[in-house]
């Protein structure tokens, strides 16, 4: 800090008391930052382009207190630009290392806020681990929370045996009894003709039951044969684990920013990897909570790493190196050549939400085939399904005219003439 | 007044004794399923070691295995971009607009694309000359898929690399240049501004270099003419839709002549309105498309046109010439003199003779007649070939003055005359490369192959027409190791440059001027704002009233000396006409199997050429065609020689029409190299091409043997119906009520008679709402060019069955063009000869004597696609309801559905079902483009490609009408005005086929529809068809 010579004594007990207050909040440097406020606006201007422990766009910062003058730093994080026109050497080097990355002047950050920020940098609250030790022992107290099925199904059986026991020795009891008061019991009766014997004898039993197992079998045979070639709950593993719940579920990315095709195309279109290195230039980890008992955090980066390296990524040196290895994906929706299906005539023109046919996408880990994708499924959805025609200019005349034919006012597809085989057979 | 006459579509049907052709009338698959082949061989049967049981085994086992193997999908992958180009997204089409200028087709054209392949030729609307693509620009595409084609530098026959190719290269010509060696660079016209300047450079580099234009057809004397008359090595352009009369002598200008591309004008003029049509004379030797279009047709052979020609001039310009000519020709050609000077300013006058004479004289009859349609102010500049040049250029390098040959587009050893002299004066040459996209006959001959890209690969730009552009850009990234001749260029002279830089500079500072190239480069077509300056007639002609001042200042007594020269032609026995096929041009696109199998609009015949030959020359030479009993046609074999060179074994067909002492072959078949072996068909012509000129005097003897031919003649015929074609005169047009000469059927009703519309069996559909699509065909407008056949071809993935296949009548086309031949001259004399007609016996007899009218038959075409009945009887007998009616009009065709019982194809009054007797994909017995990965690229992904064993039709664009409608479903507005299209009439340049939605009082197609000239095809049938045609009108008023 600056040496201020105070000659107001109200200012200068002020100043004492803050400073005893910074020396008592602070722990162990006595540093004028507050880490905790430090990291909130680290998160929201830097964390774009900087991590503490990693190159990203810009160096890590864990530290850098120690690698660079204070005031310097003020200076840069206020206006590089600035900075580098005044011929700082240190500053041009720093820009080179980084291929002339230019990074944002934060003009609005007060002195007090780049104090918090290096702090941060210095000393980061150990929340995060907290937090995982949290989610840890949070996993273990569910474990005793009811009893589990096995205990309560053990001590079904074991009153059951124990009741079969008893009847057992009742009866050997009653035997003993009977026996020692001399009573006889009755003989068995005479020998009866075998059950099957007479099941053969009635031919009008023979017949209907092979009417009621050829009809069985033939349900079954029926129910076989209609399910080959439909790969409903289809689930192949793909190249690269990558996990809907995490993109659609826990961060809500809409569906079509990547499958953006999917608005104006026949084919919903699997993203291009330019369109994952988007946010993934900057996401190079997952965050610990996004672990989950199935699959650890490292695996996840793992997976990432794996995008890296099709994409071309290098990560140290944040740049491309232009040797790709295009993702050979496994495709799940496999819709026969002969049946022509358009997402933009669902998506964009009827508004069916991607969960209609394709499930609760944002809920699978992996991506399996929800639908049937059946030519019935197809048709029953047609069936039911009103179109969409309310400020469609398209629609007007057409509507106008087939409502009055049918008697309705909302139209299904079918009616629009959704089911003739021509409109996806050709 | 109604016509009724007789139409044949061969002479063999005149014939009533013919049992073929009777048994042919009753069946639609004219063969037996050829059961005996392999049942009714006994011993072999019987030698074979496989019991009766064993067989059954293996069917048990098979049946079970293939069970079981269907019941596990196999593992798809999907791959998408790392990087995804910005432009493309996957299933929605790109358009880009380019220019096809491969020395002998030129057209500005649009490019459809899919995730990057070019799948699809259109027309670029945008341009003012030849924006039209013909039936070979739109199979070009195909050309580019093709597997046969130099996949990199070629050296000796082994793979080198570029930077070999260009140290060798560089090398030689230095050592030619320093040898004091001429460096010749021989190729085809390009038309290419930049190419010229850049040649400029080259030879400013390289010192001697002589530059040599090569067409392989050559349009040199009208060339010449046009140079002796105008100071310029250019062709005139003829805009047909200002000519109310036009008379032609043996020119083919809905074809090939002048570079093509003349069917649009000529079509406005031939659709009567107001009354008004043009009339068309056309005196030929062979029967070229623009004959059979003619309303006035008069065989004659090309002595005789070229006298016909000079009594022309001679009866216009009122001195007499001497010749002579029959007495009927002179009759018509007096005729055509007194027509033309009462058209005055709407005529004009045209011709194909291959004569400097002739041609000089056409130009000086059209500025006599200060004719409208004929622009020399803006000459045509695509074809610039040489034949002076190329003589000298053979001479030269034979002894030894040539040091280095780069040749580019051309290939003169298949091409030339004399082929086997080029290619040994070649080997004199120390440096010989040649830029190909074949291994064919000049690559061999020469020690580089400089593996050259497709058009749709290549950067360029033509100038069509001076003062009119085009710009050629890459549709996809090249193929394979290509690299173009300008390229190569650019870096023999040591360049950094990229052709496309040089274009891009060349433009901007010499062209352009105000303009955008980005505009120009998106719209593929560019118009001077002034004429550029070139040197020439451009600035001497300003307007129509100096072109009579020039045309004054030709010397009169030239033009009489002309006319003097050629009245005195005279031919000693046969003349041989040489032409190009409308399918094959001069032979570049021989690997292209869409237009191998594409049949010849005139005679019906694919994958092949042969002489054509009038009926009584025929009968005089012992010539025969006959049908056989597969329903295939057989011709006898020619020996035909021209000036001591002789072809053995030509095939034979007897033409309608043909000249009788004249006789056609035509240019572009017999390839050999670089060409697969089901497409090596036909004799090469070009070895008759004696001195560059298409006309010859022959002589023809015949030879054993007898050729098959794959014609689709005599297939799917008419059953005896005779109301399909329907005609008129202009005359009777214009003055009887359209009942007379547009009758509608009669059946019988209750014994009463009534029309045939207002009787039905079943209940109506309610057409009434949402779109319901009509397709409207104007016989008047359509030409017969067949760029339809192959643009449905591209849209529909139909497959090449092969020539064996055609001959058995399964061809796949899904659209054909019938050619109809009519017996008699005049309607009136027709109709009165079929109306005399009294029982079966005179008719038997008075349709053999009609026979005769062979020698020169009126010609009609007729686009028949599936005519998508409202009431369809196809329908009605599908067992498994695999063909059902759309609500829009459509019959639908669901293939997974179809068994192929064929009752369909039985049912159809019009014959327009095909059946997949194969699988014609990933089948080495059909060994064309949907056999190879690359050839396959072609294949437009939103329709599907057929199975074996289900029928297949035409679907009336489906996908095409599907995707119309969701564009603006998610736009959320109206269908537009005319948005509605199928292939075929979006391919159609002549307007001849109009598609829409008549529900739309917007659309043209609604108009049509409401036209007196409207009938539906076999009307007494009621089908209640959704397409329907025109009457065809003819202009017969003479004088």
């Amino acid at each position: 800090m600056k040496e201020v010579i105070h000659r107001n004594s109200v200012s200068g007990i002020l100043s004492i008391s803050l400073a005893i207050l910074l020396a008592f909040s602070t722990t162990l440097f006595g540093q004028e930052g507050d880490p905790d406020r430090g990291k909130q606006l680290f998160n929201s201007n830097c964390a774009a382009c900087h991590k503490l422990d990693q190159k990203m766009t810009g160096p890590a910062l864990a530290g850098v207190t120690d690698k660079r003058d204070r005031e310097w730093l003020h200076k840069w994080i206020k206006n590089n630009v600035a900075l580098r026109k005044s011929g700082d050497a240190e500053a041009i080097a720093i820009y080179e290392e980084f291929n002339g990355a230019v990074m944002n002047t934060f003009p609005q950050l007060s002195e007090q806020d780049i104090d918090d920020i290096l702090a941060y940098t210095e000393n980061p609250p150990a929340s995060a681990a907290a937090a995982g030790g949290a989610g840890a022992g949070q996993v273990v107290a569910a474990e005793p929370s009811g009893v589990p099925n096995e205990v309560v199904l053990g001590a079904l059986v074991l009153v059951f045996a124990m009741l079969a026991i008893m009847l057992i020795l009742v009866n050997r009891t009653l035997m003993r009894i009977a026996d020692a008061k001399g009573i006889v019991l009755p003989e068995e009766k005479a020998k009866r003709l075998p059950l099957w014997k007479a099941f053969v004898k009635n031919q009008f039993l023979v017949f209907v039951s092979v009417i009621v197992l050829l009809l069985v079998s033939a349900f079954f045979v029926y129910g076989y044969m209609m399910q080959v070639g439909v790969d409903q709950g289809y689930e192949p593993v793909q190249p690269i684990h990558f996990s809907h719940r995490i993109h659609a579920g826990d961060n809500e990315i809409d569906c079509k920013y990547c499958h953006s095709s999917a608005r104006v195309s026949k084919t919903s279109g699997i993203p291009s990897l330019n369109v994952c290195m988007n946010c993934h230039k900057n996401i190079m980890e997952v965050a610990p909570e996004t672990a989950t008992a199935e699959h650890s955090k490292e695996f996840y980066d793992g997976e990432i790493k794996k995008l890296y390296a099709a994409v071309g990524w290098d990560a140290e040196s944040q740049s491309y190196t232009g040797e790709t290895k295009p993702v050979k994906w496994v495709r799940i929706h496999n819709l026969p050549d002969f049946a022509y299906f358009n997402h933009s005539q669902h998506v964009t023109v009827a508004g069916v939400a991607c969960q209609q046919c394709h499930g609760p996408i944002e809920e699978m880990e992996v991506v399996r085939q929800f639908s049937p994708l059946t030519m019935g499924w197809c048709i029953d959805c047609h069936r039911t399904t009103n179109v969409k025609m309310e400020g469609n200019e398209y629609y007007e005349k057409i509507h106008e005219e087939l409502s009055k034919k049918y008697g309705v006012e909302q139209l299904t597809a079918a009616q629009m003439g959704a089911l003739e085989c021509g409109k996806c057979h050709y | 007044m109604a016509s009724n006459k007789k139409y044949w579509k061969s002479v063999e049907e005149l014939d009533p004794s013919n049992s073929v052709v009777k048994t042919l009338k009753q069946n639609e698959f004219v063969e037996e399923i050829p059961v005996d082949e392999f049942l009714g061989d006994k011993e072999n049967l019987e030698a074979s070691s496989t019991s009766r049981r064993d067989f059954l085994k293996y069917v048990g086992f098979s049946t079970a295995a293939v069970t079981l193997a269907a019941c596990e999908g196999p593992v798809k992958k999907a791959i998408p971009y790392v990087v995804q180009p910005e432009q493309i997204r996957p299933g929605v089409a790109n358009y880009y607009a380019t220019t096809i200028a491969d020395g002998y087709d030129f057209a500005s054209v649009l490019v459809k694309t899919r995730e990057g392949r070019p799948i699809k030729i259109e027309n670029n609307a945008e341009a003012k000359v030849n924006g039209s693509a013909n039936a070979r620009v739109n199979a070009s595409v195909l050309s580019l898929y093709d597997s046969k084609r130099v996949q990199g530098p070629k050296s000796g026959g082994d793979y080198i690399t570029w930077e070999d190719l260009d140290a060798d290269v560089v090398a030689k010509l230095n050592a030619a240049k320093a040898g004091g060696k001429a460096i010749v660079l021989l190729t085809q016209t390009y038309a290419s501004p930049s190419t010229t300047k850049l040649i400029a450079d080259f030879a400013e580099k390289f010192g001697n270099v002589q530059h040599v234009q090569y067409d392989a057809i050559s349009e040199d004397a009208t060339l010449t003419a046009f140079e002796q008359k105008y100071g310029k090595r250019a062709l005139p352009d003829y805009d047909f839709s200002k000519a109310d009369l036009i008379v032609s002598f043996a020119a083919d200008f809905l074809g090939d002549w002048h570079g093509g591309g003349f069917d649009s004008g000529y079509a406005k003029k031939r659709v009567p309105s107001n009354g008004k049509m043009s009339r068309h004379i056309q005196f030929e030797g062979n029967m070229s498309l623009s004959g059979a279009n003619a309303d006035k047709r008069v065989p004659v052979t090309p002595s005789q046109q070229k006298v016909a020609l000079a009594k022309l001039y001679g009866y216009l310009s009122g001195s007499s010439v001497s010749g002579e000519l029959p007495e009927h020709v002179d009759a018509a050609v007096k005729n055509a003199a007194s027509q033309l000077r009462k058209a005055g300013r709407g005529a004009v006058v045209v011709t194909g003779i291959d004569d400097v004479d002739a041609q000089g004289l056409a130009l000086a009859i059209n500025e006599m007649l200060q004719s409208a349609a004929f622009d020399v102010k803006a000459p045509r500049l695509l074809r610039q070939g040489d034949v002076e040049g190329v003589n000298k250029l053979v001479s030269d390098m034979k002894s030894g003055r040539v040091g280095a040959i780069i040749m580019s587009g051309v290939n003169p050893a298949y091409t030339m005359p004399g082929a086997a002299e080029f290619t040994e004066a070649l080997k004199s040459v120390s440096l010989s490369v040649t830029f190909s996209m074949k291994e064919d006959e000049t690559a061999i001959a020469t020690q580089y192959v400089a593996a050259a890209p497709h058009y749709l690969e290549s950067w360029g730009d033509v100038e069509m027409k001076q003062g009119y552009y085009g710009l050629m850009q890459p549709t996809i990234r090249p193929l394979f190791d290509t690299r173009q001749f300008q390229d190569s260029l650019l870096k023999w002279i040591g360049s950094d440059k990229t052709y496309y830089d040089y274009i891009k500079d060349f433009w901007s500072t010499s062209l352009l001027g105000s303009g955008s190239w980005n505009k120009a480069l998106h719209d593929g077509v560019f118009v001077a704002s002034a004429p550029v300056a070139v040197a020439g007639i451009a600035d001497n002609q300003q307007d129509d009233a100096e072109a009579t001042e020039a045309s004054t200042a030709v010397p009169a007594g030239n033009a009489a000396g002309m006319a003097r020269k050629l009245a005195a032609a005279k031919a000693d026995g046969l003349e041989l006409v040489l032409y190009p096929k409308t399918g094959m041009g001069d032979g570049q696109q021989a690997n292209n199997p869409w237009l191998q199998e594409f049949p010849d609009p005139i005679t019906r015949v694919s994958w092949d050429n042969y002489l054509t030959v009038s009926k009584a020359d025929a009968e005089a030479l012992g010539f025969t065609n006959r049908h056989v009993a597969n329903g295939g046609l057989n011709g006898s074999y020619a020996k035909v020689t021209v000036n001591g060179v002789t072809l053995d074994r030509v095939p034979v067909l007897i033409q309608p029409g043909q000249a009788r002492g004249s006789v056609g072959l035509s240019f572009g078949y017999g390839k050999k190299e670089g060409v697969k072996t089901e497409m090596q068909t036909g004799v090469n012509a070009y070895a008759l091409y004696a001195g560059f000129n298409a006309i010859q005097s022959v002589s023809v003897e015949k030879v054993a043997g007898e050729h098959e031919f794959a014609c689709v003649q005599l297939h799917n015929t008419l059953m005896g119906r005779g109301d399909i074609l329907k005609e008129t005169s202009l005359e009777i047009f214009n003055t009887k009520n359209a009942k007379e000469w547009n009758v509608t059927p009669k059946v019988s009703l209750n014994h009463n008679e009534v029309e045939a519309t207002s009787v039905d069996l079943w209940a109506e559909f309610d057409t009434s709402v949402g779109h319901h699509f009509n397709l409207s065909i104007d016989l008047n407008a359509c030409t017969g060019c067949g760029a339809c056949v192959i643009a449905c071809h591209a849209e529909n993935n139909v497959p090449v069955v092969g020539k064996s296949e055609v001959r058995r009548s399964r061809d796949m086309h899904w659209l054909r063009i019938d050619r109809y031949y009519s017996s008699e001259e005049s309607f009136e004399g027709d109709n009165e000869v079929v109306e005399s007609i009294s029982g079966l016996g005179d008719s038997l007899t008075t349709f053999g004597e009609m026979e005769k009218a062979s020698e020169n038959p009126q010609v009609a075409f007729q686009p028949v696609m599936c005519q998508h009945c409202n009431h369809a009887p196809c329908e009605t007998v599908c067992p498994v309801a695999a063909t059902s009616h759309g609500r829009q009009g459509q019959n639908h065709m669901a293939y997974n559905r179809c068994v192929g019982t064929r009752y369909c194809a039985n049912n159809c009054p019009y014959k327009v079902r095909r059946f997949n007797w194969f699988l014609y994909n990933n089948n080495d017995e059909f060994d064309f483009h949907m056999n190879d990965d690359i050839g396959k690229m072609v294949l437009n992904p939103d329709v599907v490609v057929r199975s074996r064993g289900v029928m297949e039709k035409c679907s009336m664009c489906i996908q095409m009408t599907q995707k119309t409608i969701l564009d603006a479903k998610r736009d959320g507005r109206k269908v537009r005005k005319d948005e509605f299209q199928t292939a075929c009439s979006a391919a159609c340049s002549s307007g001849a086929m109009v598609f829409g939605d008549v529900n739309n009082e917007e659309d043209e197609v609604f108009a049509l529809k409401k036209s007196d000239r409207m009938y539906h095809l076999l009307e007494h049938v009621g089908t209640k068809p959704n397409v329907f045609y025109h009457v065809k009108v003819r202009n017969t008023e003479e004088a």
